[in-house]
C-alpha cells in the first residue's frame, strides 16, 4: 500500500530472531507516540493492541477515519494521562498497518504472502523490545494491554522482566484454550476456503483479496467478543427494516445485518493473511509451556507490579484465566492486584466506557 | 498496650498496625478498603498484599495503588506458598469464614505469624441480649441482624483459645479490648468486645 499509514517507522537494525528458528531481516515497526518522553525516558507507557487493533490508540484511523480504538482511555487528563506519560503504541509484526507482515515486500521484491514466517506473541514482543531499544527506553513506567495486548504484556513481563515496572493485563489469558483455538480455526478456514485467497498470493493490482472469507472470519470472531446478554439487549429477535420474515436468506434479523456490516467493514482495513498469521500466533500462545510447564516459573523473581482485570460476561477469556495468572503470581510472591468487573458487553467490555475500569487503570498506573 | 499512634485508623486496625514490625511482608486477608495496608506501607515501610472478596472494595484499593486480589480467602489462600509472608492478618473476619479452623491453619501456613482479631460473642452485652431478651444479639461489635449477618461462626475468647490449643498454634501475644481500650485477660471472656491474637506454629 503506497499510502503512508504510520507517522513513525522504526527499522529494526539487526535481523529479528523468531521462535520458529527463522529470522526476519529489515523488519519495520510502525508506531504512534502521544505525550512527551521525559528527559530520563522513565515515563513511557507501552500499550499493546489486540488481534485486529493497530497503533492508532488515541488518534484517528487513517483508513476508516474513526477515533483511536482506546481514545476514551488515552489522552490528556484521561485515565492513561498523556500530560504525564508518554504513550507508545506500535503495530505488531505480522499485522498490516505499517509494520512488517505478510503483505510487506520481501527481499525478492514481491509480497511475502504465505512465505512470511509463522510468528508468535513472543516474536511480536521481541519486535516491540527492539523498538524500545531504538528509542532508548530502558524501562517502561508500564505496559498495558487488553486481549492479545494483554498476552504481549504478560510475555514482556515473563521474558524481559526488567523492561516494565507495571504490567496491566485486561480481559486476557496466559494461554489459548481449545475453544479459543477452535474459533480461530473457523476463521482461518473461512479465509482459506475463499477462492480469492489463492494460497495467500492475492496482492495483485486489483486489490481484491479473500474479502468474503475474511468477512465471515470476522463475523464468527465478533460473536465471541460479545455476550449473549449483550446481543439480546441490543438486537433480540428484532427484524431489520421489515415487518415480517422474508422466507429467504436476506439479513432478516438485525443481528445478521449487524454482523454482515462488521464483516464487510473489517475487510476494508485488514489483510486476510495478517489475520491468519496473528490468530496462529495467539493459538500458539502458552506462557507456561515456554517455561517448562509451570506458569509461576515464568514470573519468578519479578519485581514488577501486576494488575489483572477481567469482565464477568467475557466468555472468550473468562475470569478463570485471569485468576490462573494471579495464582501463579501469588506463588512467586509478586505484587499483584486482580479485580473482576461487571459489564454486560462480554470480551469487548474493555473497549467500552466503564467508570470502574477507568479508576482501576488510572489508580494502578499512578500508584 | 497504650495506643500512642493510631495512623488515622479505626482503633482495632491501629492496634494491629502497632504490632506489625517495620519492613515486614504482610498479607491482609479481607483487607476491605485498604486502610490498614496503606498505613503499614506508609508508616511501617511494609510490603503489603491484600485479599478482598468485594469487587467495589478491591477497586478502591487498586485505585489507591495497593496490591489487592479479588478473591475468596476460604478457597484461594491455598495458592500462596508456605511462609510467604512475615504476617498474615485476619481482622474481624474469622467468624465469617466457611471453616474458621481451616482458615487458622492456612493463616499459619502462609504467614510466619498470624494476627487474628474477632468480636467476642461472650461479651456481657451479647450474653445479656440473649439471656434476657431471648433474641440473637445486635450490638456495637455485632451490629447486623441474624438473617443478614455474614458472621456465621460466632466465637468467644475461650472458644478461640481452645481452638488454638487443639491446632497446636502458639499464642505469642494476646490483647483484649473494651471501648477500644485494652483490658485484662482475666476478665476478657465476658468484658472484651473484641480480642486480638498473635500466633505462630
Amino acid at each position: 500500500m503506497a499510502r503512508k499509514l504510520a507517522s513513525n517507522t522504526f527499522v529494526i537494525p539487526a535481523a529479528l530472531p523468531l521462535d520458529s528458528g527463522q529470522s526476519l531481516a529489515d523488519a519495520e515497526i510502525a508506531y504512534e507516540m502521544y505525550g512527551e518522553l521525559s528527559a530520563d525516558k522513565s515515563n513511557a507507557i507501552l500499550i499493546c493492541h489486540a488481534l485486529t487493533g493497530d497503533q492508532y490508540v488515541a488518534s484517528a484511523h487513517p483508513i476508516t477515519g474513526k477515533p483511536g480504538w482506546w481514545d476514551r482511555m488515552v489522552g490528556p487528563r484521561k485515565p492513561i494521562n498523556t500530560d504525564r506519560y508518554c504513550v507508545l503504541c506500535a503495530n505488531v509484526i505480522g499485522s498490516c498497518m505499517g509494520s512488517t507482515g505478510p503483505k510487506s515486500i520481501a527481499p525478492d521484491g514481491k509480497p511475502y504472502g504465505m512465505r512470511f514466517p509463522v510468528i508468535t506473541i513472543r516474536d511480536m514482543v521481541r519486535g516491540l523490545v527492539a523498538l524500545l531499544d531504538g528509542l532508548g527506553i530502558e524501562q517502561l513506567h508500564g505496559v498495558v494491554g487488553g486481549s492479545m495486548g494483554g498476552m504481549q504484556a504478560l510475555s514482556l513481563a515473563a521474558n524481559w522482566p526488567d523492561r516494565a515496572r507495571r504490567v496491566l493485563v485486561i480481559a486476557s489469558t496466559a494461554r489459548h484454550s481449545a475453544q479459543n483455538i477452535a474459533f480461530h480455526e473457523v476463521g482461518r478456514q473461512a479465509i482459506m476456503a475463499d477462492p480469492a485467497w489463492a494460497d495467500g498470493d492475492y496482492y495483485g493490482d486489483d486489490g481484491n483479496g479473500p474479502e468474503a472469507g475474511l468477512a465471515v472470519a470476522r463475523m464468527a470472531a465478533h460473536i465471541t467478543y460479545l455476550s449473549e446478554e449483550g446481543l439480546t439487549e441490543k438486537f433480540g429477535r428484532r427484524l431489520q427494516d421489515r415487518d415480517s420474515k422474508s422466507f429467504g436468506f436476506d439479513a432478516d434479523f438485525q443481528v445478521e445485518s449487524y454482523l454482515r456490516y462488521q464483516g464487510s467493514g473489517f475487510t476494508q482495513r485488514f489483510d486476510a493473511n495478517s489475520y491468519l498469521y496473528i490468530t496462529r500466533a495467539m493459538d500458539y500462545f502458552d506462557i507456561a509451556e515456554e517455561q517448562g510447564g509451570k506458569l509461576a516459573d515464568a514470573f519468578a523473581g519479578t519485581s514488577a507490579r501486576f494488575c489483572l482485570v477481567s469482565f464477568d460476561t467475557d466468555w472468550l477469556y473468562p475470569t478463570a484465566e485471569s485468576r490462573h495468572v494471579v495464582h501463579a503470581l501469588n506463588a512467586t510472591s509478586a505484587k499483584v492486584s486482580f479485580v473482576e468487573l461487571s459489564a454486560n458487553a462480554g470480551h469487548d467490555s474493555f473497549l467500552l466506557p466503564h467508570d470502574q475500569l477507568d479508576r482501576v487503570v488510572e489508580g494502578f498506573l499512578n500508584g | 498496650m497504650t495506643p500512642p499512634t493510631t495512623f488515622g485508623l479505626r482503633a482495632d486496625l491501629a492496634a494491629i498496625a502497632q504490632v506489625v514490625k517495620s519492613r515486614s511482608r504482610v498479607l491482609d486477608v479481607g483487607c476491605g478498603n485498604g486502610d490498614l495496608m496503606e498505613a503499614l506501607e506508609m508508616h511501617k515501610m511494609c510490603e503489603a498484599r491484600g485479599i478482598e472478596i468485594a469487587p467495589e472494595l478491591v477497586e478502591k484499593c487498586v485505585a489507591r495503588g495497593l496490591s489487592v486480589v479479588q478473591s475468596n480467602a476460604d478457597r484461594d489462600l491455598a495458592n500462596y506458598p508456605d511462609k510467604a509472608f512475615d504476617y498474615t492478618i485476619l481482622s474481624q473476619t474469622l467468624q465469617t469464614a466457611d471453616r474458621p479452623d481451616q482458615m487458622l491453619d492456612e493463616m499459619l501456613r502462609v504467614g510466619k505469624r498470624a494476627i487474628i482479631s474477632f468480636p467476642n460473642f461472650a461479651h456481657w452485652r451479647t450474653r445479656t441480649a440473649l439471656f434476657f431478651g431471648g433474641r440473637m444479639p445486635v450490638t456495637r461489635a455485632l451490629p447486623v441482624s441474624w438473617y443478614e449477618t455474614r458472621n456465621i461462626h460466632h466465637v468467644t475468647v475461650e472458644d478461640f483459645l481452645t481452638l488454638a490449643k487443639n491446632k497446636r498454634a502458639r499464642i505469642e501475644r494476646a490483647w483484649y479490648f473494651a471501648d477500644d481500650a485494652p483490658i485484662s485477660r482475666l476478665v476478657a471472656n465476658w468484658r472484651a468486645e473484641y480480642a486480638m491474637f498473635e500466633l505462630s506454629r
